[in-house]
C-alpha cells in the first residue's frame, strides 16, 4: 500500500481559506442581527415592562407614622405626650444571621438575654422588609455602646422615633392605660398597613379605647434606595421627582379627669389598696379613678423586659390589675340606701316608724341568728337614723319584707350585675344575684333554691351580691341625682391638634329610677345623718364640714365570722381583714361630685375609706375645680 | 486662491504624512482608528459605570495604554520570528498554568493568578494568543484541510491549556482558549462532515461533563435557563442587567444617569455587565453603535487576515479576528439574556484584568502578519 504524499497546494489553500472567511463572516453577520434583534426586544418592544422594574427598584415607600394623639386632664395639663427617643430597630431581610445577631447585641449589653426569644418572635411576626423595633429608649450610654459596634451589625440602626411618655409616671394609669410595643395578638386585630412605621399601640385605659382616634393617619414618603436598601439623595445628576404624603397627626383627648383631685385621691390612699372612682353625677364625667397600687406606664413605652412584667405579675399587690374598673366585692352597707328607697317606693316601710334593735334579728320561723356587724345595739332606730348608724337589724328585716325578686329588679337599673359603660375596657360586671341566677349558677338541685336568710344577707350588701368601685361610684351618683343615670366617661371631648377644634362629647343618660321627691329626700337625709351626730361616719369624714355630704359606710367581710362568734379586727390577719368601703356625694343640696372609696382590708368604712372620701370632696369642692 | 484650497491640500499632505508613520511603525490606520473609538467610549462609560471613580478610569486607560504599546511593539516584529517563537511561547504557557493550578491546589481554593511581586498576571490569559499560534504553527507546514491525525495532535494541543485552565477553574477563559484554537482548525478547513461528528461528540461530552462542573458553575447555567427560578440568588444578575437594558429605551436615560447602574442594583457593573450600563444610559443608540464599531473592526481584521500569504499567518489572523467578535457576542449575549452567564468581559470596554493587553497584543500581532507581507504586485 502506497501512501498517498499531499502537497500543499497554496493557491487552494487560499480559497479554502477565503471561503471560510465568507462562512465566518456570515455566521457574524446572522448572530449580530440576533443580538440586535435580542436589544430591540428589550429596549423597543418590553421597554415599559423594565422601565417599571427599574422604577420598582430604585423607589421605596417609607412610612411616615402620624404622631399620636396628646392626652389632656380637664385643666388642660398633658398627662400624656411624645417625645423624641432613640430606638433599636432591625430589618430582617438585611441581617445575614438574626439568632447571631440577636446573640451579639446581648453581649454588648442592649438586649436582656431572657427577651431574646420574645424578640425573635416579634421580628419574625413583621415582614421581612419592615423596621422592627427591638429595643425602645436607649439612653446616652446605649447609643454610644451601639455606635461603636454598628458595623458589626448590618441591619440593625438606631432610629429616632417620638415615643410615648406619661409626666406623671403612675398618676391615674390605669384610667389612662399605656402604649407598647405592637404585639402578635395586636397585629391581628389592626389594618397592619396601616400601621406602617407605627411601633407602638394603646394596650389598656383610654390608650386602648381611643386608639383609633390617638394613632391618626400615617403618611408615606417615597424614597431613592440603591441596592443595599439604604436611602440615597440622589442617582447621578438627576434628582428624582418623589411623592409624600403627609400624616395625619392623631387627635387629642380631653379627659374628664381632675389631675388634682386625682393626685389628692391617689395620696389619701397612700400604699393601701384600693380603689377611689370620683364622678360628676350631672354628666357622668369621671373626675377621678384611682387603683391602687399602680405602675409605671412608662416602662411599657421604653419596652418592658421580661424580668420587669414577671415582678409586676409576681407582686402579691397586683400592681396591673385594675381594681376599680375588674376588683369585685361585696358591697356591704353601702347598698342600704337603695334598699331603703326599695321599701319606700314599693312602700314596705313607713319611714315615720321605729324599731328596737337588740344588736340580734331572728328570722321569723327560724332559729338562725343575723348579729349586728359593730355597734352591738342601736335601740330604737327610724329609717333616717338606720341608714346613718348603719343598722344592720333594720335592714334584716327590710330586705326580709321586700324579699329577693323585688331586691334584685331594684337594684338592676342601678347598673349593678351589669357594666356602666365607662369608655375603658375590660369592665367586670360584678353579681346582682337573684333566685333565677342561683338556679342557673349552681349544678346541684340544692344548691339551686334561694333561702330566705341569703335575702337577709342580701339586705346589708353580705353573699353573693358583688359590686366593682366603679358600679359602686356610678350608684352613688344616681342616688345623688335622685334616679337620673349618666354613663362614666373619662373622656368628655376631642381636639383636632391642627384646627384645635374641639368635638364635644355628648353625656349618654342611662336608665332612670323613679321615686318620689319625698323618698329621695329621707335617703338623702339618712345618708347625711352619717356624717353628722351619732351616724357612723360622723368622727371620720364629717369633720368640721364646710359643705353638706350623704354618705354611706360599708364593710366587706373577707373572712367569715362564725354565728356566734364576734369579729375582732386585730385578731385578723391583715389580708383576712374587712374591706373598707365609703361612698358619699356632695353638697347634698346640688351634688357635684360622687364618690365610691374601697380600701382593701382596711376594716370599717368609717375609718379606712371615709377619710379619703373626704379629702377628694374637698379637693374638689374647696380647693377649687370646675 | 482661497483658504479652502489652502486647507485641503495642508489636510492632504497631513494625511499622507501620517499613513506614512503608520506604514513604518507597520501598524494599520482603520484598525487602530476603530480600537481606539472603543477604548474612549469604554472610558466614558467606565467613568460612569464606576460611581464617577475617576481612579478607575485612569486604572483603565493604563492598561490600555499598555496594551496599545504591546500592539506596537508586537506589530513591528516579523512574522517569522513569532512563528519561530510559538511552540516556546506555548510550552513556557502551559508550565505557568501547571503552577498556578498546582500553587491553587496547595492554597484550596480558586487560583487563576500568578504573584510575580511587582506584577501579577494570569498565565491563561496568554494562552488565548499561544494557542491559535501553536496550532496555526503546527498546521503551517501541513496540508490543508488537514489530515486526521494532524486533527487530532492539534486537538491535544488545545485540549491540555484548556483543562488546565477550566480546573483553576475558570470556564469562562478555558472556553475562549477553545475557541481561539478551534477556529484555526475550521479556517485551516475542517470538512463539513467532520464539524457535524465533532459537534455530536462535543454534545455527548457536555452531557457526560455536567456532573463535573462545579455547583455554581451548574446554577449559572440553570438560572439563564430560568433565571426567575432565584430572583435573589443566582439569577439576580441576569434579571438585574435586562432591566437595566431594557428601562434604557432606544436612547437611554442619560450618562450616569442609569438608576440600575447607579443605585447599584446591577452587579459587576464596571466589569463583566458594563454592556447594561451602556444599555441603559445610552440605550439601543449606544449599543447599536457600539456593536458598529465592533463590527468593523472585526471587518477589518479579517480583511487584514485575508491580505496575509503564509498559512500560519492566515490561520493566526483569521482566529485573532474572529476570537474577537465571539468575546464581543458572548459577553453581549450574556448580559442581555441571549446566553448563560459565564464571566466574559466586553473587549476593551470592561475594567480590569489582563484582557485589555491581551487583546491588543493580538491586534498587534495580526498588524505585524499584514504589515510584513511580501508584496508581490509593484
Amino acid at each position: 500500500m502506497i501512501a498517498r504524499v499531499r502537497i500543499k497546494d497554496h493557491w487552494k489553500e487560499q480559497r479554502l481559506f477565503e471561503r471560510r472567511c465568507l462562512v465566518a463572516g456570515g455566521f457574524i453577520a446572522v448572530l449580530s442581527i440576533l443580538l440586535l434583534a435580542r436589544l430591540v426586544t428589550l429596549q423597543v418592544l418590553r421597554h415599559d415592562y423594565y422601565m417599571d422594574l427599574s422604577q420598582g427598584n430604585r423607589v421605596r415607600i417609607e412610612p411616615l407614622p402620624a404622631p399620636r394623639g396628646l392626652i389632656l386632664d380637664r385643666n388642660g395639663t398633658v398627662v400624656a405626650e411624645n417625645r423624641p427617643a432613640y430606638q433599636l430597630e432591625l430589618v430582617r431581610e438585611e441581617v445575614p444571621d438574626l439568632d447571631s445577631t440577636l446573640r451579639r447585641l446581648t453581649d454588648i449589653g442592649l438586649l436582656s438575654a431572657d427577651d431574646i426569644d420574645d424578640t425573635r418572635k416579634l421580628v419574625k411576626s413583621h415582614r421581612s422588609f419592615d423596621s422592627v423595633p427591638i429595643r425602645l429608649r436607649l439612653d446616652d450610654d446605649q447609643i454610644a455602646t451601639f455606635a461603636v459596634h454598628r458595623f458589626e451589625f448590618p441591619g440593625v440602626d438606631i432610629r429616632t422615633r417620638l415615643a410615648r411618655f406619661y409626666p406623671y409616671g403612675e398618676l391615674a394609669v390605669h384610667a389612662l392605660g399605656y402604649v407598647g410595643a405592637i404585639s402578635e395578638q395586636d397585629l391581628g386585630r389592626i389594618d397592619r398597613a396601616a400601621y406602617a412605621g407605627t411601633t407602638l399601640i394603646g394596650k389598656l385605659g383610654v390608650e386602648s379605647t381611643y386608639e383609633k382616634d390617638l394613632h391618626g393617619q400615617n403618611g408615606s414618603r417615597e424614597i431613592l434606595v440603591n441596592a443595599q436598601g439604604r436611602s440615597v439623595q440622589r442617582q447621578g445628576a438627576l434628582v428624582p421627582n418623589l411623592r409624600t404624603v403627609a400624616p395625619v397627626a392623631g387627635q387629642d383627648l380631653l379627659l374628664s379627669l381632675d389631675l388634682g383631685v386625682q393626685k389628692v385621691a391617689e395620696e389619701a390612699l397612700g400604699a393601701r389598696r384600693g380603689a377611689v372612682v370620683a364622678l360628676d353625677p350631672g354628666n357622668g364625667d369621671v373626675l377621678a379613678f384611682v387603683s391602687r397600687p399602680g405602675f409605671d406606664p412608662n416602662m411599657f413605652g421604653r419596652g418592658i423586659t421580661r424580668a420587669e412584667y414577671q415582678a409586676l405579675l409576681d407582686d402579691i399587690d397586683k400592681p396591673l390589675f385594675d381594681r376599680a374598673l375588674r376588683g369585685t366585692y361585696p358591697s356591704g352597707s353601702t347598698i342600704k340606701p337603695a334598699i331603703a328607697l326599695a321599701g319606700l317606693v314599693y312602700g314596705v316601710v313607713n319611714p315615720a316608724d321605729h324599731r328596737f334593735c337588740a344588736g340580734v334579728y331572728r328570722l321569723p320561723g327560724s332559729s338562725r341568728m343575723f348579729r349586728e356587724g359593730r355597734s352591738g345595739r342601736h335601740g330604737s332606730v327610724d329609717l333616717v337614723d338606720s341608714i346613718a348608724r348603719s343598722c344592720d337589724v333594720y335592714f334584716y328585716d327590710l330586705a326580709n319584707r321586700l324579699g329577693v325578686d323585688r331586691i334584685a329588679a331594684f337594684l338592676a337599673p342601678f347598673g349593678f350585675g351589669s357594666v356602666t359603660g365607662i369608655d375603658i375596657g375590660g369592665e367586670k360586671p360584678g353579681l346582682l344575684p337573684s333566685r333565677e341566677w342561683k338556679r342557673k349558677a349552681f349544678a346541684r338541685a340544692q344548691d339551686q333554691v334561694w333561702f330566705p336568710g341569703e335575702t337577709v344577707n342580701f339586705g346589708i350588701g353580705q353573699g353573693y351580691f358583688l359590686v366593682t368601685p366603679l358600679q359602686l361610684a356610678h350608684y352613688t351618683s344616681i342616688l345623688a341625682n335622685h334616679g337620673t343615670s349618666y354613663r362614666p366617661r373619662l373622656v368628655n371631648a376631642v381636639r383636632d391638634p391642627v384646627t384645635g377644634t374641639v368635638r364635644r362629647l355628648a353625656p349618654v343618660k342611662g336608665a332612670t329610677i323613679e321615686a318620689t321627691p319625698e323618698d329621695w329626700n329621707i335617703v338623702t337625709q339618712g345618708m347625711i345623718g352619717a356624717l353628722r351626730g351619732r351616724g357612723t361616719a360622723a368622727a371620720t369624714a364629717g369633720r368640721n364640714m364646710t359643705y353638706t355630704i350623704a354618705g354611706k359606710t360599708g364593710t366587706a367581710q373577707v373572712f367569715s365570722v362564725g354565728q356566734n362568734e364576734k369579729y375582732v379586727e386585730k385578731d385578723v390577719a391583715e389580708r383576712l381583714r374587712d374591706h373598707s368601703w365609703f361612698i358619699a356625694f356632695a353638697p347634698a343640696e346640688a351634688p357635684r361630685i360622687a364618690v365610691a372609696v374601697l380600701v382593701e382590708n382596711g376594716g370599717f368604712g368609717s375609718t379606712g375609706a371615709a377619710p379619703i372620701a373626704r379629702k377628694v370632696m374637698d379637693a374638689w369642692l374647696v380647693k377649687g375645680g370646675a | 486662491m482661497t483658504f479652502g484650497s489652502v486647507d485641503a491640500s495642508y489636510t492632504r499632505r497631513t494625511l499622507t504624512r501620517s499613513a506614512r508613520a503608520l506604514a513604518s511603525l507597520k501598524v494599520d490606520g482603520p484598525l487602530l482608528v476603530g480600537l481606539a473609538l472603543i477604548a474612549v467610549f469604554g472610558l466614558i462609560v467606565m467613568y460612569s459605570a464606576s460611581g464617577r471613580d475617576i481612579g478607575a478610569v485612569l486604572k483603565s486607560a493604563t492598561r490600555l495604554g499598555i496594551g496599545a504599546v504591546a500592539m506596537l511593539a508586537l506589530a513591528r516584529v516579523k512574522p517569522g520570528f513569532l512563528r519561530r517563537a510559538a511552540p516556546v511561547i506555548y510550552i513556557v504557557g502551559i508550565v505557568l498554568l501547571v503552577v498556578v493550578d498546582v500553587v491553587g491546589y496547595i492554597g484550596k481554593g480558586a487560583q487563576r493568578w500568578l504573584d510575580l511581586g511587582f506584577v501579577r498576571f494570569q498565565p491563561s490569559e496568554i494562552m488565548k494568543l499561544a494557542v491559535p499560534m501553536m496550532c496555526a504553527w503546527y498546521l503551517h507546514e501541513r496540508p490543508l484541510p488537514p489530515a486526521a491525525p494532524h486533527l487530532v495532535a492539534t486537538a491535544v494541543l488545545i485540549f491540555i491549556p484548556v483543562a488546565l485552565t477550566a480546573a483553576q477553574p475558570d470556564l469562562g477563559t478555558g472556553m475562549l482558549i477553545a475557541v481561539a484554537g478551534v477556529l484555526v482548525i475550521l479556517l485551516a478547513g475542517l470538512q463539513l462532515r467532520v464539524i457535524l461528528a465533532l459537534v455530536g461528540i462535543a454534545a455527548l461530552g457536555a452531557w457526560f461533563g455536567w456532573g463535573f462542573l462545579h455547583d455554581y458553575q451548574q446554577k449559572r447555567v440553570l438560572m439563564f435557563l430560568d433565571p426567575q427560578g432565584d430572583p435573589l440568588g443566582a439569577g439576580y444578575h441576569i434579571i438585574q442587567s435586562q432591566i437595566a437594558i431594557g428601562s434604557g429605551g432606544v436612547f437611554g436615560k442619560g450618562w450616569m444617569n442609569g438608576s440600575q447602574a447607579q443605585l447599584e442594583f446591577l452587579p459587576e457593573r464596571s466589569t463583566d455587565f458594563i454592556f447594561a450600563v451602556i444599555g441603559e444610559e445610552f440605550g439601543l443608540v449606544g449599543l447599536a453603535l457600539l456593536l458598529l464599531l465592533y463590527l468593523f473592526v472585526v471587518g477589518r481584521a479579517i480583511f487584514l487576515a485575508l491580505q496575509t500569504q503564509e498559512t500560519f499567518a492566515r490561520l493566526l489572523a483569521g482566529s485573532i479576528a474572529i476570537t474577537f467578535f465571539v468575546y464581543v457576542f458572548i459577553n453581549a449575549g450574556m448580559v442581555s439574556g441571549l446566553l448563560p452567564v459565564v464571566g466574559v468581559p466586553l473587549p476593551l470596554v470592561s475594567y480590569g484584568g489582563t484582557s485589555m493587553v491581551t487583546l491588543l497584543a493580538g491586534f498587534g500581532i495580526l498588524m505585524s502578519l499584514y504589515s510584513h507581507r511580501k508584496l508581490i504586485q509593484s
